[in-house]
């Protein structure tokens, strides 16, 4: 007779070949759920599934609009990947995100009325040097007195959303508003470049591209890169090795706070025009599991932020075409985000009946 | 046959990428010490696994009094009469003495039964206990005690000791081999895991010999020697190393003055005035039995801590003993800490990136933040090459090779940049015969090449067969050197045991 419940054995070695298809086998399992889900909610899974999956993207208007998704959620995940390559749990990006927005947005506040070719240099500059302090708070904290990085730079998130939301209905108020919680729009200089006429997907995407092959560089090819991977994987090695850990780690919040404070300035340049209460919905945490779908790899993680964004749009055809809400979106990032962490056990590990006499 | 009281039948274990027993078949005599003699990786632990219940066997059976005897829990091969103590120990370390035996107990049985049962198995087996002592007071051979007592107390037919002198000084070395006796004599059957040849002469009755999986020989003890087992353990020939100490020039390049710190942590040891000079050329070896210090003062000499309370370490007439780990490699000291997976190097990480680990001046692994992968390569094929490490290139992971392979490849790594001073924990430990072998002589080659080297081990023959003068290190105080053709065994062992003259 076997025992009513496994044990997790580690495998002695784990398959580069199944490595490889984790993500993929998470996606194929996540539809499957989801159609589950949708039989049971009394849906005909096929017609839901396409609408969910197939027809926001039918369409260029639905491909630029998956871009303009992807775009915050891919930039995010890569600024993510120098923390979590070092074992670093920043979770704060959203955060970070928003105070880029504040930093660059306030400059687009402060110039309102200017149009200047420098303006929106200075603008992404202004959002990556916001995103980038506030990184370095829990990066100081972390290193000084040791508190752990997931409970501050959590906390850290909802200070900067009070800030932003203090600002809009405060100093930064539009005076021309009625009122209403937002600032003044920026000045047609301090917005991102569209990329196609009639279309939003902008020239955020541009940077986005550029930023994440100058991480693929700088993880691949230099001797930061590896201290980061070194770093994540064993401190004691990296003791050895006479790496400043402390320094990694001021680094690596550094660079993500930067490139969410980009995202962030990029969000609210980009579609948005001006400042506001939402500016975002939920791109710093939604990027997590973007940085895990991709595997903290540059090539992954852009298949992946088009993955996660095709679930924004998704939820947003269901709510019109099937009157289910769109939190269904957030379901089926969750499905991911547990079949992705399930594989990977499965990957390291294996289940074991032990034989009872 | 009725004095045999072990069948072990053609018993075979494999793993996913090795064969650990195949075929094994030999009997166990019932009243005696019966020796497991092998290398590290012959397959010893894999077959006591089985025995024990902790591991199944393929194919084979085992049979116990002409019984067969079938397992699948340690709780029920010490039913049947089966007890074992483990290398490691697995002790409560907060808890007594006494707790620690109550929770081995796998019956119920009254307190007063129990301290009754432990007075007689305490005078009978010359097993002194303070029963109300806590675990983290104790030394490795009391605990080793502990141990003992607590599977004697299910009065077990069979006792497997797994190498239970590893952690030992010869003092308490000396206690054991009572205690076994006096075992055997009641009727007791020990079986002896071990790679030590002089303790299968002193006091095993039988020695089976293993080797790759396979059993070699089962024989008497009677008219062996220890260089015929090596032998047969081994299954080549190997050369003698012979100390020399020609080659040692007068001027002392590394000296170590007066170190002291204290880490206010009950699971480290505090220094206590440390202080050694090294000459040119020589190998200076540190004993001692685990958890004296060693690990503490490695960190401080490779300056991985740099946080010390007093004292000096010079080099080259540099006061270095604020740098860090870096800044000596750039003076050319290179180390090699004890743990390779996870210390030395990194195992998720392939070969070629485990060498930039360690980066001397002389090499060109950098240029303006950027690796230089062509020359980490040359470098990686190299090290691979001249110290024979089999892997199927540089592109492997740390993690897929054997440990005696990694070792190979880190003191490779460290060798080639041809250091002023190697400074180096544990060079030998848990590896196999050969690669053991082929480390001591590289070691000894570069220091007839003009490097020194300080060598911190707790295998005694190890620091014996390589080292020019050795102290040893006790409780964070570390003794006077001797030089090594000079010395005595028995001397080392007290002051090991921490007893001074």
């Amino acid at each position: 007779m076997n025992s009513l419940f496994p044990s997790i054995v580690s495998r002695s070695q784990s398959s580069g070949l199944m490595n490889f298809f984790v993500p993929i086998i998470s996606i194929v399992l996540t539809l499957i759920t989801g159609s589950i889900i949708f039989v049971l909610l009394g849906f005909d899974p096929v017609y839901a599934l396409y609408t969910f999956f197939i027809s926001p993207i039918s369409s260029t208007y639905g491909i630029s609009e998956l871009f303009v998704k992807a775009t915050p959620l891919a930039l995010i995940a890569i600024g993510l990947s120098y923390c979590f390559k070092n074992n670093i749990y920043n979770i704060g990006a959203e955060g970070q995100l928003t105070m880029g927005a504040i930093f660059g947005g306030g400059i687009g506040i402060l110039f309102h009325d200017t149009n200047a070719f420098w303006l929106l240099p200075l603008m992404i500059f202004a959002g990556a040097i916001g995103g980038a302090l506030w990184g370095l708070i829990p990066a100081i904290l972390k290193t000084k007195f040791n508190t752990n990085e997931i409970l501050t730079s959590l906390m850290l998130v909802y200070v900067a959303l009070f800030i932003l939301d203090y600002l809009v209905v405060g100093p930064w108020k539009d005076p021309f508003g009625y009122s209403f919680p937002k600032s003044r729009p920026f000045s047609e200089s301090g917005r991102m470049p569209l990329l196609f006429d009639g279309l939003r997907v902008h020239f955020g995407l541009i940077i986005t591209l550029f930023l994440i092959f100058v991480s693929w560089f700088i993880f691949s090819k230099t001797i930061f890169g590896f201290q980061l991977k070194v770093s994540g994987y064993s401190p004691k090695a990296a003791r050895y090795a006479g790496f400043n850990q402390t320094t990694l780690v001021f680094f690596a919040f550094a660079i993500c706070g930067a490139f969410a404070g980009i995202a962030g300035l990029a969000e609210v340049s980009g579609p948005i025009g001006l400042l506001y209460r939402d500016i975002s919905p939920n791109y710093g945490f939604t990027a997590i599991i973007v940085a895990f779908l991709g595997r903290l790899h540059p090539i992954g993680i852009i298949f992946a932020s088009l993955v996660i964004a095709l679930t924004y749009l998704g939820a947003e055809d269901a709510q019109l075409f099937l009157q289910i809400p769109s939190a269904v979106g957030f379901i089926f990032q969750g499905l991911v985000l547990f079949y992705l962490l399930g594989a990977e056990l499965l990957i390291n590990y294996k289940l074991t009946y032990k034989k009872l006499l | 046959m009725s004095d045999t009281i072990l069948n072990i039948e053609n018993i075979t274990k494999s793993f996913p990428r090795v064969i650990a027993n195949k075929k094994v078949t030999f009997d166990i005599k019932k009243n005696a010490v019966h020796a497991i003699l092998g290398e590290n990786g012959a397959g010893k632990s894999t077959l006591v696994k089985i025995l024990y219940g902790l591991l199944e066997p393929d194919e084979g059976n085992i049979k116990l009094n002409n019984k067969d005897f079938k397992v699948n829990s340690p709780a029920e091969a010490r039913r049947q009469g089966i007890g074992m103590v483990f290398q490691h120990f697995s002790l409560f370390d907060s808890l007594s003495v006494k707790e620690n035996l109550i929770l081995g107990i796998d019956e119920k049985m009254s307190y007063s039964d129990l301290e009754n049962k432990l007075e007689n198995i305490s005078s009978r087996y010359n097993l002194p206990l303070d029963l109300d002592a806590p675990i983290t007071a104790l030394s490795a051979g009391e605990k080793q005690r502990v141990e003992i007592v607590r599977i004697l107390l299910q009065d077990p037919q069979i006792l497997i000791m797994d190498e239970p002198t590893s952690v030992l000084t010869p003092q308490e070395v000396e206690s054991l081999f009572v205690t076994l006796n006096a075992l055997v004599k009641e009727g007791r059957t020990i079986l002896y895991i071990t790679h030590k040849l002089e303790e299968v002469i002193s006091i095993c009755d039988t020695v089976t010999i293993m080797r790759s999986g396979e059993i070699i020989d089962t024989s008497s003890t009677a008219n062996q020697t220890a260089k015929t087992l090596a032998t047969k353990m081994l299954g080549q020939k190997l050369d003698d190393l012979k100390t020399n100490y020609g080659h040692i020039k007068e001027e002392v390049n590394f000296e170590v003055k007066n170190i002291s710190c204290d880490f206010n942590d009950p699971f480290l040891t505090d220094l206590k005035n440390i202080s050694f000079q090294v000459r040119v050329g020589e190998i200076y070896g540190i004993a001692g039995v685990a958890g004296n210090g060693q690990s503490e003062l490695m960190d401080i000499l490779t300056g991985e801590n740099t946080n010390i309370k007093s004292g000096s370490i010079t080099f080259d007439n540099k006061k270095i003993e604020k740098y860090g780990p870096q800044k000596r490699r750039d003076l050319s000291i290179s180390f090699v800490p004890e743990n390779r997976l996870g210390h030395s190097a990194v195992p998720e990480l392939s070969l070629s990136e485990n060498i930039l680990l360690s980066q001397f001046p002389k090499n060109n692994f950098i240029r303006n933040g950027i690796i230089l992968k062509n020359n980490v390569d040359d470098f990686a094929n190299n090290v691979i090459n001249e110290f024979k490490v089999i892997t199927p290139g540089n592109d492997a992971k740390a993690s897929s090779l054997s440990g005696g392979n990694l070792q190979k490849y880190v003191i490779g790594r460290e060798i080639s940049s041809k250091p002023k001073i190697l400074i180096i924990s544990h060079p030998t430990w848990g590896i196999d015969a050969g690669a053991e072998h082929s480390i001591r002589e590289s070691l000894i080659e570069l220091s007839q090449n003009g490097t020194s080297i300080i060598v911190i081990s707790q295998d005694l023959d190890e620091l014996i067969e390589i080292t020019h003068k050795i102290s040893v290190i006790y409780d964070g105080n570390l003794s006077k050197p001797f030089k090594t053709s000079e010395i005595e065994i028995e001397k080392l062992g007290l002051l090991m045991g921490g007893k001074n003259e």
